[in-house]
């Protein structure tokens, strides 16, 4: 072997058939956040403290895994896997607070808006947990996908 | 690379189609506050709010107006300073939007000195003052009574009226009345029974000046 290893796995052939999904994750991600930003900042709708945490595992994703589908580097998926969990776990017991399964007690909603709120809704019917924890959910298996392909690439 | 402007194509489209959202969603609320305006005009202005400038001006700047925010404490000398520079042609008419945890009270306060002739002086006070006695995750309002102890007022009648009915009465009124007209967000300026939809100083005052050309006062 040579000393030349490239530390990124680079490629457009056989070895990037993880880039569909890869893309797909990050187009979840990308109208995930651009959905947070127009129901923030354009309809006015104040984040409460829930969902700031998803917000801040959903956001960076679309920088990770846009860098990732540039550089054809499949190693991304293994850096963006972390905040894809937390942000899973965070819009599930969202999900539970809004459906009051768990109490809103326990959480440190006090201050701005409930998480629990009938307004953390779209269009009346959707609670946002919900779409969140779609969102989590879809990025999540697109990801695990990816790896999988990346994987038996030999990388 | 194909790739890279699959990418940089979608990022695109994502944002024009966001910008597309903006476009629509403005266009339909502003519609909404129009309509809620003219069906409840007379929610504008009601004969129990303080007035600064010529009572009989011809263009009404109503502000909706917390003490305890920020962008309120801001605005109250640009709109002062273009009452003041209208010659008698533009009154501000302040109606209260208690948005803030504590503002009722403060409120309640500045209502209580203007039964006695010194809401003015009062509401200068407490703006002032503001980062200390309103600080959004521990309000205390109640600080105000000491910011206004020097200004000429019988405390002890001014804090008996400031739980009384008539103070009350202004502020649900007010409350029902921001509700009915669909201010979310202080301060909320209505120029003539125009709502103020793209927010900032040189906006309102553009508005104002729109308002000072219809009536034929400048």
């Amino acid at each position: 072997m040579s000393g030349h290893h490239p530390i990124v796995p680079h490629g457009d052939g056989r070895h990037a058939t993880f880039w569909l999904p890869l893309f797909l994750a990050w187009l979840l991600a990308l109208l995930a956040t651009a959905g947070a930003l127009f129901l923030g900042e354009v309809m006015g709708k104040t984040p409460c403290v829930l969902c700031w945490y998803q917000r801040i595992a959903m956001f960076p994703l679309v920088l990770v895994l846009g860098m990732g589908l540039f550089a054809s580097d499949a190693r991304s998926v293994r850096y963006a896997m972390p905040l894809v969990g937390v942000g899973w776990v965070i819009a599930a017991y969202h999900l539970l607070v809004f459906w009051g399964v768990v109490t809103e007690g326990l959480v440190p909603c006090g201050k701005g808006s409930s998480c629990a709120d009938a307004d953390v809704q779209v269009a009346g019917v959707v609670p946002i947990p919900l779409l969140s924890l779609a969102a989590f959910t879809g990025i999540l298996v697109a990801l695990w996908v990816a790896r999988r392909r990346a994987g038996r690439a030999g990388i | 690379m194909n790739r890279k402007s699959i990418v940089l194509g979608t990022v695109v489209a994502v944002v024009v189609a966001f910008a597309a959202g903006v476009a629509v969603f403005t266009n339909r609320s502003n519609q909404e506050v129009k309509q809620a305006v003219q069906t409840n005009s007379d929610a504008l202005v009601r004969p129990h709010s303080p007035v600064f400038g010529n009572p009989a001006a011809k263009v009404t700047i109503v502000e909706f107006f917390d003490p305890s925010c920020e962008t309120c404490r801001a605005f109250y000398p640009i709109v002062k300073r273009m009452v003041n520079a209208s010659f008698g042609q533009v009154r501000l008419v302040v109606r209260y939007a208690p948005l803030h945890q504590g503002s009722d009270t403060a409120i309640k306060i500045l209502e209580a000195a203007r039964q006695q002739g010194k809401y003015w002086e009062a509401l200068e006070r407490a703006l002032a003052a503001q980062p200390q006695w309103a600080a959004h995750d521990r309000p205390q309002p109640d600080m105000i009574w000491n910011l206004i102890d020097d200004i000429g007022l019988d405390i002890t009648k001014a804090k008996a009226d400031a739980n009384g009915p008539a103070v009350e009465q202004v502020l649900r009124q007010d409350v029902a009345d921001m509700q009915a007209l669909k201010v979310d967000r202080t301060p909320g300026f209505f120029v003539n029974g125009t709502p103020l939809r793209e927010f900032g100083e040189a906006q309102l005052k553009a508005l104002v000046e729109q308002e000072l050309k219809k009536v034929g006062a400048s």
